[in-house]
């Protein structure tokens, strides 16, 4: 018993010392300063705290998971000791701190941090606030363990609820001022940064009486399920208030919003075709920007009087636009359609590069315009309607998600579309069952630079430039992720990693510059715990989760 | 036997070879112009460089090259034993001299960097390895081995995702700006030998780029450790059956390729001398591409296309690519890695000294 309760300790003092190195890892990067301002709840919780306590919290319950014993003592000690090394260990980079100048290395350890480490409390004494934060914290991770796992959603889904709601605060204040007296109506919500204290009380009792009751009601009985017809009305139902809502979205959101929206559409839309190439034909493409950027660059030589070529209209500047895309596509294919996963990866990530050298260099100056790009370029008009507002461009985007998500979800059952999932799980079995594979990987590369094409033509038109330098590999990666985060092969999957991956940091001022940090920490997280993304497709699912 | 090849070539063979030859001319013929031997040229031969010029930037080449090939290594040895591209390679490069550069600050202001040039210098490298060696090992143990058995495309993209975390992680902890490497005084300055003038810098990065490989070389085919790896290499099953620690050989692994890459950031850092959170990019793919090169898996294939790709890298604009009229030629130079890797791919995919990987292996 004794050589037993001791590798429990063991496990708690193991799981404090991560969950302390990652709240410092957090802290000296810079994000618990970044985010010490965004309140959660007005005057009490920044986000920054969340940042603090979260990690000491999950891994109290991590500790108390893996001690294995129903002894609730042993269970809630075991949490608090994790929770309290954390702590320590955070104590210690404070008291460091306070002995070496650590800021002419690490450029965020500044007084600032260590304030917010100390939760506000001065020095001497605000380093013992830590482990005892720590200690508290790590003890809830271990009542959190004590609940049963099908009511634990009671206590995680409101303060889910809580901790969005006051992140973003700033747009939900502002769908409410446009909504006159409705909006008033919830208006005590919110504080002038957050969530009112009145606010947050009030949505963590309502959403966990509803999520119990939900829990509560899954628990009594098992309902037969719905007959085809009346799913068939919800189905039709919620589609008709989802387009409503679509249509009217940027009208509730205002114009700054709707430019976010704006962004999130483009990155759908290349989501979309990227899911065609990554997800469901299995080919890893990281110089998937270099069609975006073609999409762009022919939009621009074709319409831009600045280079004195064409002088077309968006119209008709736009199919030509794609076929080039599409074009190009099929040459990137063509070269390397013999290789496999990784080594398709670099040579699509240098033919990404390849096209932004070239765009970009002197060379193609008189053609492409160098470094300084090209202005000018036309807006679509439909007669005498010029779109050039945000909120006018958001139609022509909705338009063209739909178009795309459209195709994409015809294709995906089609023939091509299962020769595209056969080639993902073994090409030579696919090709042996007489799949032609060279114009099935073909035709991903081509839908996939359509897409990617349309929304490079948008893209030109809203800023009414193009510059070499929009085109980089972070572009590619971004797209990489949502798809990969949302769930590979799954359409709804590109909608919610676009507006998780690309809505939330144009949100939150401050989260931008972490953006690419949490990209790849998500990545990582994602494929070690959760390898299907956020909403997956059910095939997908099932292959890997059978390994 | 004519007739067999001609029905086994496809349409998208005849555009690929098509597009190689149209690069190929294209390179020869520019080559041609630049160096007056072609009658379209309006200079006379050696060209429009004189052979000092030449001969300055085939040393910057050969340098270029010893720093690639300490990279390569890394992507070698890991691919040889796991049969994955380690893309988080370049940020374990970034991550030794990104680190060591705040020692070398410090000791250039307090003025021992300039009086005992060596020490100061063999402390840098020293601390420029032990980082880049303690996050390979971390990346390992934390991204990799949990995926050991993951279908394929699952680690390469937890590659791709920890190589942006190390990337910002650097940029958050160290600042987003350039941090610039102090110039020590006794690296200054050329040697003259004959007609030539050879920057002593250049000098130092070849001699010790070599020794490195020497070391390494001595260190994967004469030691122990190096036995196991080429076993590990070969089939992991039979491997453990022989009784060799995989975990181990697979973190020694990591440790080598992590400590060389630290060693070449120092190199780079030399010719080079600033640092930023995004330096690993552009070697770290060059690196790769020397690897696939010189045949991914083998040792002196890496030194081998290292220096190939470092050759063409300093030699290509202005030997070719100025030849074809093409303005400001050295903005391209990032360019001609990344065409080499996609020729190598299409033509011969195992590198100049790899050997045919089966089926089965890969």
């Amino acid at each position: 018993m004794s050589t037993r309760s001791s590798t429990v300790w063991k496990q708690a003092v193991r799981n404090g010392l991560i969950g302390g190195a990652v709240v410092v890892l957090l802290s000296l990067v810079g994000m618990v300063v970044a985010f010490s301002q965004r309140y959660i709840v007005s005057g009490l919780f920044t986000m920054g705290h969340v940042l603090l306590l979260a990690p000491l919290l999950l891994m109290g319950y991590s500790a108390a998971r893996r001690a294995g014993t129903s002894s609730i003592g042993i269970l809630l000690l075991s949490g608090a000791l994790a929770g309290l090394v954390g702590g320590v260990v955070v104590a210690a980079l404070v008291f460091i701190g306070q002995v070496v100048n650590l800021r002419a290395v690490l450029v965020s350890a500044s007084p600032e941090l260590y304030r917010t480490l100390a939760f506000g409390v001065p020095l001497p004494l605000g380093a013992c606030i830590a482990p005892l934060a720590g200690l508290v914290a790590g003890a809830a991770g271990g009542v959190v363990s004590l609940v049963p796992s099908r009511y634990r959603n009671v206590i995680l889904e409101p303060i889910l609820i809580v901790l969005l709601l006051g992140l973003l605060r700033d747009l939900f204040v502002n769908m409410l001022l446009n909504w006159g007296w409705v909006g008033f109506l919830f208006r005590w919500l919110f504080a002038a940064t957050g969530m009112s204290v009145i606010g947050a009380i009030v949505v963590l009792v309502v959403g966990g009486g509803l999520t119990f009751w939900r829990e509560w009601r899954r628990q009594q009985a098992k309902r037969p399920p719905r007959p085809p017809q009346q799913q068939m009305v919800i189905r039709v139902v919620s589609i008709i208030i989802l387009i409503v809502v679509l249509i009217f979205l940027p009208r509730i959101l205002g114009t700054f919003f709707s430019e976010i929206l704006d962004n999130v559409g483009l990155f759908v839309l290349m989501g979309l075709g990227l899911n065609i190439v990554v997800g469901l034909a299995g080919l890893l493409d990281m110089g998937y920007v270099a069609f975006y950027a073609i999409g762009a660059y022919v939009m621009g030589v074709l319409t831009s009087p600045e280079l004195g070529f064409l002088g077309l209209s968006y119209w008709a500047a736009v199919p030509i636009a794609l076929v080039g895309a599409a074009l190009a596509g099929i040459l990137l294919g063509l070269p390397v359609l013999k290789m496999r996963g990784d080594y398709l990866a670099i040579v699509t990530l240098g033919f990404g590069e390849i096209v932004r050298l070239v765009v970009g260099s002197d060379w193609l100056r008189p053609y492409l315009g160098g470094s300084q790009g090209i202005q000018l370029i036309a807006q679509p008009r439909i007669g005498p309607i010029v779109l050039n507002t945000q909120q006018e461009l958001y139609y022509l985007i909705l338009i063209g998600c739909l178009l795309a998500a459209f195709i994409a979800w015809r294709l995906k059952d089609s023939r091509i579309g299962r020769a595209w999932m056969a080639v993902r799980e073994d090409e030579d079995v696919a090709q042996a069952m007489g799949i032609n594979t060279v114009t099935t990987k073909l035709m991903a590369f081509a839908m996939g630079a359509l897409f990617a094409g349309l929304s490079g033509t948008i893209f030109a038109a809203k800023l009414q430039s193009t510059y070499p330098h929009s085109f980089n590999v972070l572009v590619s990666i971004n797209v990489l992720s949502l798809v990969i985060i949302g769930g590979m092969g799954s359409m709804p999957g590109v909608v919610v990693g676009a507006l998780a991956l690309m809505g939330l940091p144009d949100l939150l001022r401050e989260f931008a510059e972490f953006r690419y940090l949490v990209y790849g920490a998500l990545l990582v997280t994602m494929m070690l715990v959760r390898p299907e993304g956020l909403w997956p497709e059910a095939r997908r699912r099932l292959e890997l989760r059978e390994e | 036997m004519l007739r067999k090849w001609l029905q086994r070539i496809t349409a998208t063979d005849v555009v690929v070879w098509g597009i190689g030859l149209v690069i190929l001319v294209a390179v020869v013929w520019g080559s041609l112009i630049t160096l007056g031997l072609s009658p379209a040229s309006p200079y006379a031969f050696p060209g429009k460089y004189t052979w000092e010029q030449w001969a300055d930037l085939i040393i910057r080449g050969l340098a270029l090259g010893g720093i690639y090939a300490l990279i390569a290594l890394g992507y070698t040895l890991v691919y040889g034993i796991l049969r994955m591209i380690n893309f988080a390679h370049s940020e374990v490069f970034m991550s030794g001299p990104f680190t060591a550069a705040f020692i070398a600050i410090a000791l250039a202001s307090s003025g021992f960097l300039d009086r005992y040039p060596l020490p100061s210098l063999l402390l840098i490298t020293l601390v420029s390895a032990v980082v880049s060696m303690t996050i390979a090992i971390l990346l390992e143990r934390i991204a990799y081995r949990p995926l050991r058995n993951a279908p394929r495309l699952v680690p390469l993209i937890t590659a791709i995702g920890a190589s942006y975390f190390l990337q910002y992680t650097f940029r958050g902890l160290y600042g987003s700006g350039v941090t610039a490497y102090p110039t020590i005084a006794a690296l200054q300055g050329a040697w003259t030998v004959g007609p030539l003038q050879i920057g002593k810098t250049q000098v130092v990065i070849i001699i010790s780029a070599l020794l490195m490989m020497l070391l390494l070389y001595y260190l994967t085919q004469r030691t122990k450790m190096g036995k196991a790896m080429r076993a590990v290499s070969e089939d992991k099953e039979v491997a453990a059956l022989m009784g060799v620690d995989v975990d181990r050989v697979i973190v020694a692994t990591f440790a080598i390729g992590g400590a060389s890459a630290g060693v070449a950031g120092i190199l780079y850092a030399l010719m080079f001398p600033v640092v930023n959170f995004y330096m690993g990019f552009y070697p770290g793919i060059k690196a790769f591409t020397a690897a696939v090169l010189g045949g991914i898996g083998n040792v002196p294939g890496a030194w081998l296309g290292a220096m190939i790709l470092g050759l063409l890298e300093s030699l290509g604009p202005n030997l070719f690519l100025d030849g074809l009229g093409i303005p400001a030629p050295y903005q391209l130079k990032d360019a001609i890695a990344f065409i080499i890797l996609v020729f190598i791919l299409i033509f011969r995919p195992t590198g100049i000294l790899g050997e045919r990987i089966t089926q089965a292996k890969v």
